[in-house]
């Protein structure tokens, strides 16, 4: 047995922690590039692409992230890709969060009332110039709160990563705890540190919406 | 290269999957009565015009604390420190049961907040209207302002009793046989992990699709009514 002071277990957590930072930001800007592909894809008129989105909005939140990320990690060796599990990590999460993500912006755009693509369109705009000078800003003012919200999950959602043998947060306690037979302290730190991590986001979003709300 | 899936491998291993969906279900159902039940309670404490007003400041702090370090927190490290943190404080509990547990705890956290929204909808003159027909605060909770308040957030509460079902893929982790286990097991057995987790995706799109249809049937039909308003 390794004798582990509390600064050392601490200390370690922080280490690891970084990674659970970086995987979440990877997962949230790819997810947000992907959904913003897969948000401009459904509302082009194209012939099938709205079912497709529709059908990938509801594979990816209707099968647990756990097994995506196992999906992930086996699938990608299937293909002969030398899979670490960074890689499948990130790309689990980042389908992931671009499922969720073009879910919650769709909501965002549909908000807008029917006029304004009307109008915009009897102004012979073309649809990319629609969406960028006349939908976007408005839906986005809405978007934010929700989309901020969600990176709560996504910081949650990389403590799976660990059961694909991601060192992150939820990863390192374990290892800790079983070197230092000392569960109940090392899952308490673990839990206070995602607690750190993920609350002032919360509190973040819930400002920004309570001060959307105000505008209105 | 050439891909080879062998579904077969993985499908004669039906007794398995079907354990595994047995012990989704039934953890899914148990977390969901008693952790709608806990979230209803909480919800209570929080809401303005109701415990948010009435309770005990004590009272108040506990389940603040509670919402927000659940809702603030990993499911899986809840889990981990139910089933492997807690023994040390005396409490041993068999991977099913810390399961559970961690289940109820969790979306008794989330249906608070979903159930609390409901329930500061509610207008003010329908409270009062209650309460002039001398109904006592309870009748008036649970008779005038919790149906309708339920009625109004039911999607976001089957969303969350659904993302309550997916997460228990994580008991797994702790040797809770449920369904993604059994794709462990049988991927230890023969080596097909890959079509394994298919088969075990496909069947949570289902659950998940089943559950949604029978809770909003359930909905309409059991918890608040055809007709009630809201």
């Amino acid at each position: 047995m390794v004798d582990f002071t509390l600064w050392d277990i601490f200390r370690n957590l922080l280490l690891a922690g970084r990674w659970t930072v970086a995987l979440s930001l990877i997962a949230f800007v790819g997810g947000g590039l992907v959904g913003l592909l897969l948000l401009v894809l459904r509302l082009s008129k194209l012939p099938g692409a709205q079912r497709f989105v529709a059908g990938y909005v509801q594979l990816f939140q209707g099968i647990p992230l756990l097994v995506q990320l196992f999906l992930a990690y086996y699938g990608l060796g299937l293909f002969g890709i030398n899979t670490s599990p960074w890689v499948a990590a990130a790309l689990g999460l980042t389908l992931y969060a671009s499922a969720f993500l073009t879910e919650i912006w769709r909501g965002c755009v549909e908000a807008i009332p029917r006029g304004q693509w009307e109008a915009s369109s009897s102004l012979a705009m073309s649809f990319t110039e629609q969406l960028r000078h006349i939908i976007w800003p408005q839906a986005q003012r809405i978007a934010i709160a929700p989309t901020v919200g969600f990176l709560v999950q996504v910081i949650k959602g990389t403590a799976l990563a660990s059961v694909i043998g991601f060192m992150e947060l939820t990863k390192v306690g374990k290892s800790i705890s079983n070197a230092t037979f000392n569960p109940f302290l090392v899952f308490s730190c673990v839990a206070l540190m995602y607690f750190c991590l993920c609350y002032p986001v919360s509190l973040y979003a819930k400002s920004l919406e309570r001060r959307l709300n105000v505008q209105r | 290269m050439k891909i080879q899936l062998d579904f077969l491998a993985v499908l004669t291993e039906w007794p398995l999957l079907l354990t595994g969906v047995g012990w989704t279900l039934r953890l899914t159902f148990a977390a969901m009565v008693v952790g709608t039940l806990l979230g209803i309670a909480c919800a209570w404490v929080r809401a303005r015009g109701f415990g948010g007003d009435a309770a005990p400041t004590w009272l108040k702090a506990v389940v603040g604390g509670y919402v927000e370090l659940i809702r603030n927190t990993p499911f899986i490290v809840q889990l981990f420190f139910i089933f492997f943190g807690l023994p040390a404080a005396g409490i041993r509990l068999s991977a099913e049961w810390a399961s559970f547990l961690a289940m109820t705890i969790n979306l008794g956290a989330y249906a608070a907040e979903i159930i609390r929204a409901g329930i500061e909808a509610t207008p003010k003159g329908q409270i009062e209207a209650a309460l002039s027909l001398a109904m006592s605060r309870a009748q008036t909770f649970f008779k005038v302002v919790l149906p309708p308040a339920l009625k109004k957030v039911w999607p976001s509460l089957v969303s969350q009793i659904i993302i309550v079902m997916l997460g228990s893929s994580v008991c797994g982790q702790i040797s809770t046989p449920e369904l993604s286990s059994s794709a462990d097991l049988i991927h230890s057995r023969n080596f097909r992990a890959f079509e394994a987790f298919i088969v075990v995706g496909a069947m949570y799109l289902l659950l998940c699709m089943a559950l949604r249809q029978l809770l909003n049937w359930v909905g309409r039909n059991f918890v608040f009514g055809k007709s009630s308003g809201g």
